[in-house]
């Protein structure tokens, strides 16, 4: 069977003549049925731009994107309505995705009344109240008849996820969706998405910048991918990439995260690099666009051309020739 | 109720650079007062730094802000902040308006959160630089230039180049670092950082957090840094303090916090936080939200979400009372933390082998 999403090839530029920047530079990744898949990296390197495309916001500027098999642009309209339902998205701002002039209950009912078939009004009130319970809001009567600013941000998360799943999505797009929310309720959304994946049978691709929450909402039976400036620099199982990165780029993030345990903190040693400044996306450095960064950085390797995916001993590819040849991390 | 042994010891010690005592502030709003800080005391060793941790709504940037009195015109604060230097005493809450613009650069400067908004976006660098330093009384241009330049360089930025930029030409990590270096630019004593890495990636983290372990340990600044970020606690900071609806709940030194914590609000935000380095670990949310300050829960303000209340702690507010050296909590109930911290440790210790 086709992967439920798979970006064959896929640019997105930005910008015209000497504006133009290229925000994603040509990635491919395949999603099953099923997977977690967390695209991680810093601001910048293309992780959200993804998630639009995916999510059907954006087009691509070059490749293709299909779902369950098909080219999302050469959908016919019967096509397109079935991968625009099955396709959701769940933004990080929860004070700016949800109208405020609006209450739980229209932000529910109006996508079940459009789009579900739920015959009755009454059919359709008693699904908002399920996904209120499906998300954790309870008691779920009470919050149908409130505003948004009556809701604490963990709690207006919840309701962004439940108008997501109006429309008993296959896949959701959940882009830095705890990012904004206090760090006491984060792991309560977490596994409240994981409940989806296994009671709803919804596949997530998770956007941060954060490699910790990454680590915990992949760690079992899920993929790390690491974006850098456009391109995906590595992908693997999640154990694999978080203890054995086989990117320098990898291995500079995972060293330099701020850890919450003192005793780690102390013992981490940060990769040295050779330059903190990120390139600019206007001029994006020649080869392996980390080498004038990158602390294992060789002349005449790094920066003539663009490094491929390499595969790796336990899974996963890296695209770092010195660190990886011959699959196995140096 | 008297007043209890940890207000009496941080009245007592009379030598400490900054000194917070029953601090209290409320703004005054339509639907009446909204109290977003109550009775708090605090004492800053010299050359310390305490982290101020809580999540969105515990007053801690408020707290903050009435160190350096700029707390916007309808909030009232109460109390009393004592500021020594050089053996000289001032009571902050007391400065007349040109003394408390002279307090709040060179005695005790602020560096804000989101640093894009605390440039004037039509100023080069050096104008806001040679603005600050002619407001505080400077004439000399060249020595402010290269007291400017050393600093720039000091926290690792061109300095040439960056003196001369417009803010909107520098990235996230260069503006903060700029701000650092400004706020040191009049020699404070005391050095306050709202969220200092918050909406910085990770690598920039990473260098601004270097950069400010290197303010401690070379130049012996006493800093407080607040922060809803517990790793900002971890990687820098000697002292924690605990802030939940608006008071502190918990005081002690960083390991202490960390690993023997006694208020069951600390427990659960270590709990909820993961790490990179180590291997999976299960973690649990808090149950409930922040409280809201229009409608305080009576009693301990952190019962209704707390696993350990009992009746008495929807009633009665607990004190902090100390709990091992140096160490205080505000619980009714922090012996009962420690059973289950213990036993918690013993489950990591093992899992760990």
């Amino acid at each position: 069977m086709a992967p439920l999403i798979e970006l064959k090839n896929v640019t997105r530029r930005f910008g015209k003549g000497d504006q133009r920047i290229t925000a994603v530079d040509n990635i491919s990744l395949s999603i099953e049925k099923g997977d977690i898949v967390c695209l991680v990296g810093e601001s910048g390197c293309g992780k959200s731009t993804t998630g639009s495309m995916v999510a059907g916001l954006l087009p691509t500027s070059e490749g293709q994107i299909l779902y369950k098999g098909q080219d999302i642009a050469q959908m016919d309209r019967a096509q397109y309505r079935e991968y625009r339902h099955g396709v959701q998205i769940v933004h990080q701002d929860p004070y700016a995705s949800l109208n405020p002039t609006q209450t739980v209950e229209q932000m529910l009912t109006t996508p079940l009344q459009k789009h579900g078939n739920y015959g009755s009004r009454t059919a359709v009130r008693r699904r908002a109240i399920e996904l209120l319970e499906i998300v954790g809001l309870t008691p779920a009567e009470e919050v149908m008849a409130k505003h948004p600013h009556q809701l604490s941000g963990g709690q207006r998360q919840r309701v962004s996820v439940a108008r997501a799943l109006t429309l008993n999505p296959a896949f959701i797009v959940a882009d830095e969706a705890v990012s904004m929310v206090d760090v006491s309720l984060r792991v309560s959304i977490l596994t409240m998405l994981s409940r989806l994946r296994t009671e709803l049978d919804v596949t997530f691709l998770f956007i941060t910048h954060d490699l910790a929450l990454a680590k915990y909402f992949a760690w079992q039976e899920g993929r790390v991918v690491v974006m850098y400036l456009g391109r995906i620099v590595e992908e693997g199982p999640t154990p694999r990439v978080i203890q054995n990165p086989g990117h320098a780029y990898t291995q500079a993030l995972l060293s330099a995260v701020p850890e919450a345990d003192p005793n780690i903190a102390r013992k981490k040693k940060p990769l040295e690099l050779r330059s903190a400044d990120i390139p600019s996306l206007l001029r994006l450095p020649s080869g392996c666009t980390f080498h004038p960064r990158c602390p294992y950085f060789v002349p005449g390797v790094c920066e003539t051309a663009v490094p491929s995916l390499i595969p790796i001993a336990g899974g996963g590819a890296a695209a770092c020739p010195v660190l990886n040849k011959e699959g196995v991390v140096a | 109720m008297a007043q209890n042994d940890y207000s009496n010891m941080i009245a007592a010690d009379v030598d400490a650079p900054l000194r917070l005592e029953d601090i209290s502030i409320y703004y005054k709003t339509a639907k009446g007062r909204v109290q977003a800080v109550r009775g708090v005391n605090l004492a800053l060793k010299a050359g310390e730094s305490l982290a101020l941790i809580g999540e969105s709504g515990s007053g801690k940037t408020t707290l903050g802000l009435g160190i350096v009195r700029l707390l916007v015109k309808t909030a009232v604060i109460q109390g009393s902040i004592t500021y020594r230097r050089d053996q000289k005493e001032v009571e902050v809450l007391d400065l007349a308006p040109e003394a408390l613009r002279q307090f709040r650069w060179q005695q005790c400067a602020m560096v804000f959160q989101s640093a894009l908004n605390a440039f004037n976006p039509v100023l080069r660098v050096w104008e806001q630089i040679w603005d600050t330093a002619k407001a505080h009384g400077w004439r000399d241009k060249e020595a402010v230039r290269k007291q400017a330049l050393d600093l720039l360089n000091f926290v690792q930025l061109d300095a040439d180049r960056v003196i001369n930029a417009y803010p909107h030409e520098l990235s996230g990590g260069m503006r903060q670092r700029v701000l650092i270096a400004m706020s040191l630019l009049l020699n404070p004593q005391v050095l306050i950082l709202d969220e200092p890495t918050t909406a910085l990636d990770i690598l920039t983290q990473r260098t601004i957090i270097t950069l400010l372990r290197r303010l401690k340990e070379e130049k012996n600044f006493t800093m407080i840094f607040i922060s809803h970020d517990l790793a900002i606690a971890a990687e820098l900071a000697d002292r924690i303090a605990t802030m939940y609806g608006g008071r502190l709940v918990e005081v002690g030194p960083t390991d202490q916090l960390f690993y023997s914590p006694r208020h069951p609000y600390t427990l659960g935000l270590i709990r909820a936080v993961p790490t990179v380095t180590g291997g999976f670990e299960e973690l649990s949310s808090i149950p409930g939200s922040p409280p809201d300050f229009i409608n305080m829960p009576s009693g301990c303000k952190f019962h209704p979400r707390c696993a350990f209340a009992t009746e008495k702690c929807s009633q009665e507010e607990p004190d902090l009372e100390p709990v091992s050296n140096g160490h205080y909590a505000a619980c009714w109930h922090w012996r009962e933390v420690k059973v289950e911290v213990d036993r918690w440790n013993e489950v990591r210790a093992a899992a760990a082998n």
